[in-house]
């Protein structure tokens, strides 16, 4: 057994309102430059839809994750290493960007510039990339936004498979959630495996996936491996880039800018101790529907004294696996078994993990035709097909999804009784496999959420690869050759000049 | 053209092309590694790519590891391998006029994809456009040597330049002479390819260096690092991530008792 501790985000997505802060926060952090203007870092999605970039869930077209072969080992589904080098003149695996969307601004300035007219003036798109004038957008991170567009194109929707999906067509039935989807720092990343140069990582002492802009060459092949599309390609600068989990606001003991800024309060992060050695087989798990068990296997127990030995041994510091027994994380993912990790069947054992939306009664449950057990609805009459949540948080396997959703509406069950009756209700939390103060717990961490609750970030240890003197004063974060790119004129190796603030104003 | 200028031409600008070319790829890649790259513009298009860069891509690599035996192989080996001069040249027509035509249509797709779709032509760097120019006016000055060298199916024009290349590796001041005579393409083919050389360290042909077939070698699939020291506890501590030169002084030697 080899301990890792990893900082791993779940987001409560029956608290989530789609109010894109975190992907708006996020851009104005990190994707604020020319070549990744098309990149969310984070967006936020409403399902069901195809998404961002479209159909990304669809791995028959785009190849992302792993696959299982014959003989029980996993391997990309972009191929062997010898297909990924036999394609690397043109990756036909790699989405084009109008799959994501032409990025564009609008001609603001016009708005002010504009002689007199009968019509009023208007700011008209134009493309960032090639300037010019765009008469339609197509497409976006957030396209399909409160179920934009027909539901002929939304249906294509991967997590409709094994659903009758033609009735949620129907005004009656229709249905909606939101997902927010960032990189899922994964424990078996398939885009650090699909990397030729093996510029893509994982940090051992906290988990995030990086990439080394300086050992990326722009083979792009980590845009096709990874089956959430969350590494976008730079076009300016030729590197993938993808999401970095902050990881200098969680190394100073901070949440991602996604985390602080979400009003909803839905997204926790925590520390999870995980065995390394195990990765491999619980990503070879021959049966789909297992992938979400063989991950929870993974994870250790903080309070287990021959864990704790074996971490320590194993290098993680003790601030570190304090935090784990106090993790958000753990409780919700292991304790309550509330959330789910996003499509485990990709063999990727992601990081980010998702507690699935409760949804309003169908009309047929709430006239008393079925479905309502004692003071309890049935979940498979909420209003969200729990096959299509099991699609895409465990392989299609009901019965972990539905034990959540049943714990949801326990714990609202249980106090409503408290704070209105005035009554303890014992057997609400009995029945579903809970006790009353776990049930308190679990309402003290999810619906009233407090920000000591959420965030439980333990610092990381610099002293052991950096020395702070020696940083004190240096550049800071930036790309390349740091603050010192050079002053001539002459630009020898084509490096970008950072570019001049410019105010177009017109000069009277 | 007088010896003077032929010495000049054949006989010192391959050198500064040389030595332009290797040091100038290594100061790039040690102070600027940001910038090494391929430089791909397929995400923003992906019409005549697959065609264009694969035919271009597999011709030109047979046409360099031509270039590289056919110009470096000594002639004596040649010569105790049996293989004929005329045979060597032959080969070296068919072979290379096959994956010339292939990196020739494909360089085409190319050019024509960086000069007239407008997302490609707004991204490029003047380096992205010119390159890709000397590449395609190379290939065709390469191909037209095809018909010269038909007037010479013995292969002696073909042993001057293995011999001036020989020459040149191995430093014989009088390089220079083995391609005094020969025709003006070749010499034109010569110098342009030579120049490709000098400004090979300021394109994007740096990617080159970096073909990733030691992905084939890589054991197993992820990429863990490490920031604590991999050597056994109570031993010194050394950042693992990045060797560091300075402040080693000012480090404790010892990692901390949590």
């Amino acid at each position: 057994m080899k301990i890792r501790a990893q900082i791993a985000m779940v987001l409560n997505l029956d608290k989530c309102i789609g109010c894109h802060t975190c992907s708006v926060t996020c851009k104005n952090v990190w994707t604020n430059r020319e070549g990744v203007e098309y990149a969310w870092f984070n967006n936020v999605e409403t399902k069901p839809g195809v998404g961002y970039p479209r159909e990304w869930e669809n791995q028959e077209k785009w190849k992302g994750g792993w696959t299982r072969k014959a003989n029980g080992k996993i391997e990309p589904r972009i191929g062997a290493k010898w297909r990924v080098l036999a394609n690397i003149f043109a990756n036909p695996d790699l989405p084009e960007i109008d799959d994501y969307y032409e990025p564009f601004t609008f001609d603001y300035e016009h708005l002010s510039t504009a002689k007199e007219s009968r019509a009023f003036p208007t700011a008209r798109p134009r493309s960032a990339i090639t300037g010019q004038r765009m008469e339609k957008i197509e497409w976006g991170p957030n396209w399909e936004e409160i179920l934009g567009g027909e539901f002929s194109k939304r249906s294509a929707d991967a997590n409709f498979e094994g659903v009758q999906k033609e009735i949620y067509g129907e005004f009656e039935n229709t249905f909606m959630m939101y997902l927010p989807r960032l990189c899922e720092h994964c424990l078996n990343p398939a885009c650090a495996a699909s990397c030729p140069s093996g510029a893509i990582y994982k940090r051992e002492e906290d988990g995030i996936v990086l990439i080394d802009q300086d050992k990326c060459r722009g083979w792009r092949m980590c845009v096709s491996g990874c089956p959430y599309k969350k590494i976008y390609y730079n076009w300016s600068s030729g590197k993938s880039e993808k999401c970095i989990f902050c990881y200098p606001r969680i190394e100073a003991g901070q949440p991602t800018v996604c985390s602080e800024t979400c009003v909803g309060r839905i997204r926790y992060l925590g520390v999870v101790l995980y065995d390394a050695d195990g990765i491999e087989a619980a990503a070879s798990a021959p049966d789909e529907k297992t992938l979400y068990e063989e991950q929870l296997k993974l994870f250790l127990d903080p309070n287990d004294p021959a864990v704790i030995a074996q971490a320590r041994a194993d290098g993680v510091p003790d601030a570190w696996i304090e935090a784990a027994k106090h993790s958000p994380v753990w409780k919700m993912a292991m304790e309550w078994k509330i959330a789910f990790p996003l499509h485990p069947e990709y063999r990727t054992l992601p990081m980010v993990w998702y507690v699935p939306p409760l949804s309003p009664i169908q009309s047929a449950a709430a006239a008393g035709k079925m479905g309502v057990d004692g003071d309890m609805p049935d979940v498979r009459s909420l209003r969200i097909p729990l096959k299509y949540l099991a699609n895409l948080l465990t392989a299609g396997d009901e019965e972990p999804v539905a034990l959540a959703l049943e714990r949801m509406l326990a714990m609202r069950g249980y106090m409503r009784a408290k704070s209105v009756d005035g009554r303890i209700d014992e057997a609400l939390a009995t029945r579903v496999g809970l006790t009353g103060a776990e049930i308190e717990e679990m309402y003290r961490v999810m619906a009233i959420a407090n920000y000591e609750d959420r965030f439980v970030i333990p610092t990381a240890h610099r002293e052991w690869s950096e020395d702070s003197q020696d940083l004190r004063g240096s550049c800071g974060f930036s790309f390349g050759n740091g603050c010192s790119g050079g002053d001539s004129e002459l630009n020898l190796f084509g490096t970008k000049k950072p570019k001049k603030a410019t105010n177009p104003m017109e000069i009277a | 053209m007088s010896s003077a200028i032929n010495s000049a031409l054949f006989g010192w600008y391959p050198y500064l092309c040389l030595t332009v070319f290797l040091l100038g790829s290594l100061i790039r890649f040690d102070r600027e590694p940001y910038t090494w790259k391929t430089g791909s513009s397929q995400l923003l298009r992906k019409r005549q790519l697959r065609w264009g860069s694969n035919l271009f891509h597999v011709g030109i690599l047979i046409i360099f590891v031509g270039h590289f035996f056919g110009l470096l192989t000594p002639v004596w080996l040649l010569d105790a391998l049996y293989i004929s001069h005329g045979f060597k040249q032959v080969l070296a027509m068919v072979v290379g006029g096959l994956a010339g035509v292939a990196c020739f249509i494909g360089i085409s797709l190319l050019a024509h994809r960086r000069l007239f779709d407008p997302r490609i032509r707004a991204t490029s760097s003047f380096g992205d456009t010119a390159i890709l120019l000397l590449l395609w006016l190379q290939l065709t000055l390469g191909l037209s040597t095809i018909f010269v060298s038909a007037q010479h199916l013995d292969g002696h024009e073909m042993v001057k330049f293995m011999s001036w290349a020989q020459g040149i590796l191995t430093l014989q001041p009088a390089a220079a002479g083995f391609v005094a005579d020969v025709s003006p393409i070749f010499k034109a083919h010569l110098l342009l390819g030579m120049t490709i050389f000098l400004v090979f360290p300021f394109t994007r042909l740096v990617h080159v260096w970096s073909a990733p077939v030691w992905y084939l070698g890589r054991p197993g699939y992820q990429v863990v690092r490490t920031r604590r020291s991999l050597k056994p506890a109570g031993r010194e501590v050394i950042a693992a991530r990045r060797p560091r030169r300075d402040a080693m002084t000012i480090r404790p030697t010892h990692q901390p008792a949590e």
